[in-house]
């Protein structure tokens, strides 16, 4: 029976994901086409992308989405990369984890607003250094953040991007002979760096293709961010197609549909520059590692931690930024700190941040548990029976699709299951990102595990369910709790699902901050920011302790120990 | 009457899409026994272990009869086939305590007593008294190898079957687990089959034991 | 086995968490039916209203709170505020509720709504009603004295939508820094080209900027009766003016019109920075309220275009398919009581003005309006002047397509 329901498993979770991508898909494709019967339109035509063609700035909206997320991804791939090529081994690398893991579940929008917060005219930079030094007793009239050429908006990716993709590399070098295959090369007399350039990085490249996927999906289509980081004039496509569902001219849907549409080509496109790009300089590197250099130019480890320190301290700003504003009174151009402080933003306002905040919780939550518990049939079945893995990879195509390409689409099949403004229905739509990143976390290190312990459990006379809750189970403990640390950060900062599948219904502080964003209070933006990003940590520093509690209680000592 | 106890092979050959192994095997390990399986790297020693005890990879296709104790086992799954096995590993759960991994052997139906004094005495067995609440993690390369062993005889197998046990360990420690081994499969009067690159390993045992090389088998020679 | 059991127990408590999380499906029911009072008073209690209203202010919140709080109390309905940042979010989620078939329980029972959006639902047959007549409470407004309540942005009402509030573009400055700000069009381009940078107004399509640029228009036209007709031919015509005095503003304005500011609230955090000298809003305590809640320096104050300013009304509408028409039209009702409006007017709670006409209040209802106190930078009903009636919306669209196509990209 349970053998049974595991076999069907991964079929099971796939319909429960693959139905609202394809209603979604088609919900979007039709109007896109000219088919929505609602508003009239009953035959199939063009007419939605000569509009979408026609419309002022468009192909400048594309190419930026194309330019910013392209930038972002590479920036924080060559970082993380860099970072890892100096101090893969250095004893803080993984203190370093914990310090980047509440950045990286900072949710978008309370990162943006924070930066903003520190990097615009009128922000924490210019005020520290006004009058004093610049002699300034106004804001500078110049574009920083928002800035018209996307580069907050980099800037912003690169923070957020920077600690997924290292703790994505971190959790894959688990799994590979990183020590050894450094100790090989410096013993053939290459210096450290380069050992790890040339040896491991390659082999982490392969491994973590899917993460910086999802990296560039992400950057080329984010809505959030891009509001707050880019100027009204000069948005990106995700900004445009937002603004265009939001018309009241109601015809502008079908151009909504239309550029919902362009955005997975735009994200397609970038995705095939990338790899074009990954072909390219693995020929390169190939060459570079045929010609046999030891070592690499003298100021390389300065070009490798210099820009990730500032972009880290910017983005550790911003919070701060976050948590000064959330305690002040008064705080007027230029002062350097608060002219009042005040508790009155946490007591007087924290009623109306009560239920958004037990929202979020009990959503994240449930959405996290139920990710987890799909997360590990689908793997527990591929282990098993061994099939399933390609399937089962479907399941990554959010990641990979626009969240605007179904989700326009997933609110019309909720509405008909009278399922929209439902718990249940918003845990779905949550459910469908959560997923993924729960199962791209979890997958390597499941697939890693030594197949053997199984084996020798599976000889001492263990049940294929015993060996999976006693041996597998607690052996994938700490993996396990990562991923769901991951899906629950992921849950909190999801914006437009909430939207889209809550009927407006289910507030979340995520909904809430973006809903405040438009009323511009920076206090109440600070408090709602500050639990925003409290939330994720609290779930990381959870996923930290629980498997060195659970060790010190079963070996009374070795915390710390692994 | 046939003498059905032990392990016995009869035709047994292991294929992958379609290419096979080495040669229809056919060997009877007798209670006490201890039969060597040698062979170049490749030749599909551990295959051949793993073709019994029945963790073997869905993609190979195992053909001819494995009996233990006269029963069939082939097809019947891994954790009700009663066939014990050490890796060159030990494999020791690192999330267990010592006497958790001990335990983990043990049959379910066992009273909490019962249970505490079998691992007890197994740890008795090993030298290694009131280790119960040890981290594995804390014992030496001989130590956890003689757990490891312990652990696959408290399950009460028919059959003992060790792949490359021996050859992790250091000159001392890998003489004395040997000793162990033997002494503690000799008097259970357990068949052992025995995988390793060293003949060594067995040469003290008398008739107690008989070398198979699995290169003389793929040369045409049947054992 | 300690640990196995652990995890299992913990797996299970989280599967009934899910479980508990997951009320599946709603109740549909609302057959549909021309408004009857007493009956509606009678359906109505035990019924949850579902408003979705703009959530972007928290002194507006708190006051739907508290109407929340009063119709629970007389009417035992249940109101929730549900938050939007923009209510034509809801135009689309009730279309795809159209889209999908769902005629009935709807998941919208009120909404805050006007101009465009309103021409729009009404448009697509997405409103409920005529209920807006039946309401005991419209006897107060005297609509000969406030025809505005007639037509919304030009486009009748026709009982679909019910009036709560009005609105009215004002100018804020901060007299520490500023003593006599521009009070004409022509003035404003020439403070912003003496003083670059120092001007500037929200993007089109927030209703701010398009409101703006409607003042401008009214300015500018030679014939402003023209805009309460629909965008005809006569488009390019009526509006170069405002394209000739854009074109003038623009490379003066903050930022050189590179980048605008999103909303009111994101102009009136300029202000207080001192990057600009001039801030808009749409209602007139906007000022005084920003003061009191430390957004704003306490030497800002107002004042309104010696030519008058764009006034509008604002309304609640009931969608076709909402599950709770009766409550819905409860809380309409409520909200013109004078109770609602006086508290609605006070600055202290938020300072939007009252549609009732005190003609037609008694004494006591007319003393709770007397006794209001008014902002420190809120101007007198003298002197805010004329108002100025919202173009047909038709202008808007077109002046906002020609907008954004000039100065949006």
């Amino acid at each position: 029976m349970a053998l049974n329901f595991l076999r069907y498993g991964p079929w099971l979770v796939l319909t429960l994901f693959l139905v609202p991508l394809v209603a979604g898909g088609i919900g979007t494709l039709l109007p896109a086409f000219g088919y929505l019967p609602a508003l009239g339109g009953v035959n199939f035509s063009l007419d939605p992308w000569r509009a979408l063609a026609a419309y002022p700035g468009v192909w400048d909206a594309v190419f930026r989405s194309l330019a910013t997320g392209l930038a972002a991804a590479f920036l924080s791939f060559a970082l993380v990369m860099g970072g890892l090529t100096f101090f893969h081994d250095s004893r803080w690398m993984g203190r370093l984890r914990a310090v980047l893991a509440p950045i990286l579940a900072v949710p978008h929008a309370a990162l943006a607003v924070g930066l903003v917060f520190v990097l615009s005219p009128s922000g924490w930079l210019v005020r520290m250094a006004s009058p004093g030094f610049t002699g300034w007793d106004r804001p500078p009239d110049v574009a920083l953040a928002p800035d018209p050429h996307g580069v907050s908006l980099v800037l912003a990716l690169v923070i957020k991007e920077i600690p997924y993709l290292l703790l994505v590399s971190l959790a894959a070098l688990e799994r590979l002979p990183t020590a050894r295959s450094v100790d090989i090369g410096r013993s053939l007399g290459y210096s450290g760096p380069v050992s790890w350039l040339k040896l491991v990085m390659p082999q982490l490249a392969g491994r973590i293709r899917l993460p910086v996927y999802a990296v560039i999906a992400f950057s080329v289509s984010t809505v959030d961010m891009a509001i707050i980081l880019t100027a009204t004039p000069t948005p990106t496509l995700g900004v445009l197609i937002l603004r265009w569902m939001r018309e009241a001219d109601l015809s502008f849907q079908f151009v909504a549909a239309a550029g919902a549409v362009l955005q997975v080509g735009v994200v397609l496109a970038a995705v095939l520059i990338w790899r074009i790009g990954e072909v390219v300089s693995r020929f390169l590197l190939k060459a570079w590692l045929q010609r046999g250099g030891r070592n690499l130019f003298p100021g390389a480890i300065i070009l490798a931690a210099v820009p990730t320190g500032i972009v880290s301290l910017l983005g550790g700003l911003g919070l701060v930024g976050l948590l000064i504003w959330s305690f002040a009174g008064r705080w007027r151009f230029p002062d350097a700190v608060p002219g009042r402080w005040s508790l009155e933003n946490w007591v007087d306002r924290f009623d109306m941040i009560a239920d958004p905040l037990a929202a979020t919780l009990s959503l994240a939550t449930a959405s996290t548990v139920a990710a987890a518990i799909l997360a590990i049939v689908g793997l527990e079945a591929e282990t098993r029976f061994g099939r399933g893995q390609r399937t089962m990879a479907l399941i990554l195509l959010p990641l990979i699709l626009p969240e605007v390409a179904f989700l326009f689409g997933f609110q019309v099949f909720l509405v008909g299951l009278h399922a929209d403004g439902s718990w249940g229905g918003v845990i779905w739509a949550h459910l469908l990102f959560v997923l993924p990143y729960t199962y791209l976390t979890l997958a390597g290190p499941y697939r890693g595990l030594d197949p053997r312990y199984a084996r020798a459990a599976a000889c001492l006379g263990a049940s294929p369910a015993r060996v999976f809750w006693s041996v597998r189970l607690p052996l994938l403990l700490r993996p396990l709790l990562i991923a769901m640390a991951v899906g629950f950060a992921v849950s909190v900062g999801s914006y437009l699902p909430t939207v889209f599948a809550g009927a407006g219904r289910v507030t979340t502080l995520t909904t809430e901050a973006v809903t405040l964003s438009s009323g511009g209070d920076r206090r109440l933006i600070g408090v709602v920011g500050v639990l925003q990003a409290g939330l994720p940590f609290l779930a990381f520093a959870l996923a930290w302790a629980i498997p060195r509690l659970v060790r010190w209680r079963r070996f009374g000592v070795g915390l710390g120990h692994d | 009457m046939i003498d059905e106890s032990g392990l016995i092979i009869r035709d047994l050959s292991v294929s992958v899409s379609g290419a096979r192994l080495f040669p229809p095997l056919s060997l009877h390990v007798r209670p006490g026994e201890v039969v060597a399986v040698t062979g170049r790297s490749g030749v599909g020693k551990s295959t051949l272990l793993s073709a019994i005890c029945g963790t073997l990879d869905p993609c190979f296709d195992v053909s001819g009869d494995i009996l233990v104790d006269g029963r069939v086992v082939r097809g019947v799954a891994a954790e009700s086939r009663h066939v014990g096995i050490l890796f060159q590993d030990d494999l020791l759960f690192p999330h267990m305590t010592v006497g958790d991994n001990l335990g983990f052997g043990l049959p379910p139906k066992l009273s909490r007593v019962e249970r505490r004094t079998r691992i007890g005495d197994a740890l008795a067995e090993a030298g290694l008294e009131g280790f119960e609440s040890r981290d594995p993690a804390t014992l030496s390369g001989g130590q956890r190898a003689r757990i490891g062993c312990l652990r696959a005889l408290l399950a009460r197998p028919s059959v003992l079957l060790l792949d490359e046990p021996f050859s992790a360990l250091d000159p001392e420690s890998r003489s004395r687990f040997r000793q162990f081994v033997f002494q503690t499969t000799e008097r259970r009067g357990l068949p052992v089959l025995l995988v390793t690159h060293d003949v060594g390993d067995v040469e003290n045992l008398g008739d107690r034991s008989r070398v198979l090389s699995l290169d003389v088998l793929e040369n045409g020679v049947s054992g | 086995m300690r640990h196995s059991r652990t995890v299992r127990h913990w797996i299970v408590l989280c599967l009934w968490l899910i479980g508990t999380a997951i009320p599946f499906g709603q109740v549909a029911s609302a057959e549909d039916q021309a408004l009857d009072w007493d009956r509606a008073l009678e359906k109505a209690r035990g019924q949850t209203v579902y408003w979705n209203a703009w959530g972007g202010d928290d002194s507006i919140n708190a006051y739907v709170d508290w109407v929340g709080q009063r119709v629970k109390e007389d009417y035992g309905v249940t109101l929730v505020h549900v938050k939007v940042g923009d209510i034509s979010e809801t135009v689309r989620r009730i279309l795809a509720e159209k889209a999908a078939g769902r005629d009935s329980g709807g998941s919208v029972d009120l909404m805050w709504i006007n101009g465009e959006n309103f021409k729009a639902m009404k448009d697509n047959g997405l409103l409920f009603g005529p209920f807006a007549d039946a309401l005991p409470n419209r006897e107060l407004i005297d609509t000969q004295e406030n025809p505005a309540i007639l037509r919304d942005f030009t486009v009748p009402t026709d009982g679909y939508e019910s009036p709560w509030g009005g609105a009215k573009l004002i100018f804020v400055y901060d007299t520490a820094r500023l003593a006599n700000p521009p009070r004409d069009a022509g003035a404003l381009l020439a403070y912003a080209t003496a003083n670059p940078g120092r001007v500037t107004y929200p993007a089109p399509p927030n209703f701010l900027g398009t409101t703006f640029l409607k003042q401008v228009l009214y300015e500018l036209v030679e014939d402003p009766s023209e805009l309460l007709s629909p965008a005809g031919q006569n488009f390019d015509a009526v509006t170069a003016p405002l394209w000739d005095y854009l074109s003038a503003l623009h490379p003066t304005l903050w930022r050189e019109g590179r980048d605008y500011p999103a909303t009111e609230d994101d102009l009136i955090g300029l202000l207080d920075d001192g990057s600009v000298d001039i801030a808009l809003a749409f209602n007139p305590a906007k000022a005084s309220n920003a003061i009191e809640q430390d957004r704003l320096v306490d030497t800002a104050r107002t004042y309104v275009p010696d030519a008058g300013s764009i006034g509008n009304t604002h309304y609640v509408a009931i969608p076709f398919n909402a599950s709770a028409k009766e409550g819905a039209a409860i809380v309409a009702n409520f909200l013109l009581s004078p109770e609602a409006q006086a508290r609605k007017q006070d600055p202290r709670i938020w300072g939007d003005p009252t549609v009732l006409s005190m003609s037609r209040l008694d004494d006591t209802a007319r003393a709770l309006f007397d006794d209001l106190p008014r902002g420190v930078a809120t101007l007198s009903p003298e002197e805010l002047g004329r108002t100025l009636p919202e173009p047909h919306p038709t202008w808007m669209t077109r002046i906002e397509e020609v907008w954004l196509r000039r100065y949006g990209a």
